[in-house]
């Protein structure tokens, strides 16, 4: 053993923290690789330009449409729509979660028909929705309900089972009685685990947004999509898609924010 | 601003001295009344008699640890007098009333880390006041009074992942005592901690006992802690778990660190190690 020639630290170490800035360079390393992919793919002209155009290709489609009022309104319809279908799952979503997870009863009502339901595809059900709603504005709202809401209830109440036992007892001994060890500690311990669940459903609720946009619609990005997919204009098929995936980005940053605001215990 | 702290201060004043006068205050008791107890875990395949005929009496008051090794029932019995368990057989009675299910009445520090990760410090302290209804202005002389107890009184806007395992008790104890407690209960608080620590925890408790007046049922497997810090031991055996002897302590009822020469100590240490050896 030789003291003055200490080891070098593994960079990869289990579960160790990096610090921020060799994260974030990690992070822009790693789109920058798949822009060089891309650009190489297409400069090189190793695929066909009408199936994968060039990045400045894009680029220059995507400022051209963004310039337009009616690519916003496109967007903004899609936002709305996401939020309308999320939100309204959330609202009857997580209170039958918690159910499910603090009552036996609740579990056994509860998950054994959202189980089964969960593996039907949702796409599955448009037929049946545009016999039900029609071709409207709820009958998009709707499916992005259905695809989000048996998820959701299920990850909620594995959230709340997750609660540990000794915290309720702890509030038993305390003098809390069920009511109360719901409300002052099973209902604040789950909300970490919560936002995640929410983030991740959030993610779903955007993947059925285009499948919703796909039939029957005049507007939205799903909708931008299939047009250009019509005149097989690959350009605005990539814009749709990277802007979709930037919302999707910017909702996920907007959740992360919010986790390490509001719960700066966990 | 300066009226309401001046005001906080005069309730912190009137907390301590009512908390200090607790013994006084009418009703409060803390008798526990073990009789004829039994617990039997019973699946489809097997039967497991964990608890067979446990009588013990605990007066209002009183200090009493339960040694015994791994797996006797120390905890089961604990859990049962905290009503977080059921018992199969016999009663338990706090001062003449059967326990049904756990209350406010009978606190409990568990071994693990209990204290509520999204609360503070101060918040786990007022955590039971409040539940109570205690307004925010007592609430608040409370904890500060059981922050000055514990010497935590830097820590109170601290969350508890801040905090060292021997802080974290600290305030679990804090915690349980701040709701009033007639009986504390406490299952190898001190189990996780250093040596070190671990005596000062015990000299705190014997402190905070004095001052709150409770009764006392402590769970150890550690013989020293157990004549250190009660008035009486009570040595339980396995298969089924069962209650072997029970010693009176005689020793100063002031316990300072030389009590562990003393020769009553020693002998009491002696005598309890060969008991539990079989
Ligand atoms: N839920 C349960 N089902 C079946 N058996 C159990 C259950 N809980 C405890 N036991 C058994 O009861 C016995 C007593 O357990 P208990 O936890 O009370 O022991 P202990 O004296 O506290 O031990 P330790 O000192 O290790 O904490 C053990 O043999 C254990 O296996
Ligand atoms: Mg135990």
């Amino acid at each position: 053993m030789n003291a003055t020639k200490r080891r070098k630290p593994h960079t990869f170490q289990i579960f160790k923290d990096i610090g921020g800035r060799p994260f974030a360079f990690t992070a822009g390393f790693s789109f920058l690789l798949l822009l060089i992919v891309w650009s190489v793919l297409s400069y090189a002209k190793a695929v066909n330009p009408v199936f994968l155009p060039t990045p400045d290709k894009v680029l220059t489609e995507m400022i051209k449409l963004l310039g337009t009022g009616e690519y916003w309104h496109h967007i903004g319809i899609s936002v709305f729509r996401v939020s309308a279908g999320f939100i309204l799952a959330c609202i009857v979503g997580i209170p039958l979660g918690i159910f499910a997870g603090t009552f036996k009863y609740g579990e056994a009502f509860v998950e054994p028909p959202m189980e089964f339901i969960r593996y039907m595809p949702a796409v599955a059900f448009i037929p049946l929705i545009m016999v039900w709603a029609g071709i409207g504005e709820w009958a998009k709202i709707l499916l992005i309900f259905l695809g989000c809401f048996f998820q959701l209830v299920l990850m909620v109440a594995d959230n709340t089972r997750r609660v540990s036992a000794d915290l309720l007892q702890a509030s038993f001994t305390l003098g809390a009685g069920r009511w109360k060890a719901i409300e002052t500690v099973l209902i604040p311990a789950i909300q970490p685990q919560l936002m995640n669940t929410l983030r991740l459903i959030l993610g779903w609720a955007w993947t059925y947004l285009v499948v919703a946009e796909l039939v029957a619609v005049n507007s939205g990005l799903g909708y931008a999509i299939m047009k250009a997919q019509r005149f097989l204009n690959t350009d605005q098929i990539f814009v749709g898609i990277i802007v979709i995936g930037l919302l999707g980005l910017i909702s996920d940053r907007i959740f992360a924010f919010l986790n390490r605001r509001l719960f700066p215990w966990a | 601003m300066e009226a309401a702290k001046k005001q906080e201060a005069l309730y912190e004043e009137k907390a301590a001295g009512s908390i200090g006068s607790a013994p006084a205050e009418a009703g409060r008791q803390g008798e526990i009344v073990i009789a004829g107890l039994g617990k039997v875990y019973a699946s489809k395949k097997n039967r497991f008699e964990a608890l067979a005929g446990i009588d013990l009496t605990i007066g209002a008051n009183e200090f009493v640890t339960i040694v015994g090794p791994s797996g006797c029932g120390k905890s089961t019995l604990l859990r049962i007098v905290a009503g977080l368990d059921d018992l199969t057989e016999g009663s338990v009675r706090l001062d003449g009333d059967e326990v049904v299910g756990p209350g406010a009445e009978r606190g409990m520090v568990f071994q693990g880390y209990t204290l509520f990760p999204w609360l503070t410090v101060r918040e786990n302290i007022e955590y039971g006041p409040k539940l109570k209804g205690v307004s925010t202005l007592e609430r608040r002389a409370i904890s500060s009074h059981f922050l000055k107890v514990i010497r935590l009184e830097q820590f109170a806007n601290a969350y508890p992942k801040q905090l060292s395992g021997g802080m974290k008790q600290r305030v679990a104890i804090a915690r349980a005592l701040a709701n009033r407690p007639k009986v504390l209960l406490m299952d190898e608080p001190f189990g996780a901690l250093d040596a070190q620590t671990k005596l000062e925890m015990q000299e705190m408790l014997l402190e905070v006992w004095e001052k709150e007046k409770t009764t006392v049922l402590f769970i150890t497997h550690d013989i020293e802690e157990a004549i250190f810090l009660s008035r009486r031991v009570v040595v339980m055996g396995a298969n089924p778990g069962r209650i072997l002897k029970a010693f009176d302590v005689k020793l100063p009822a002031q316990r300072t660190q030389e009590v562990r020469e003393l020769p009553a100590f020693l002998s009491l240490k002696r005598e309890l190690g060969a008991l539990l050896k079989h």
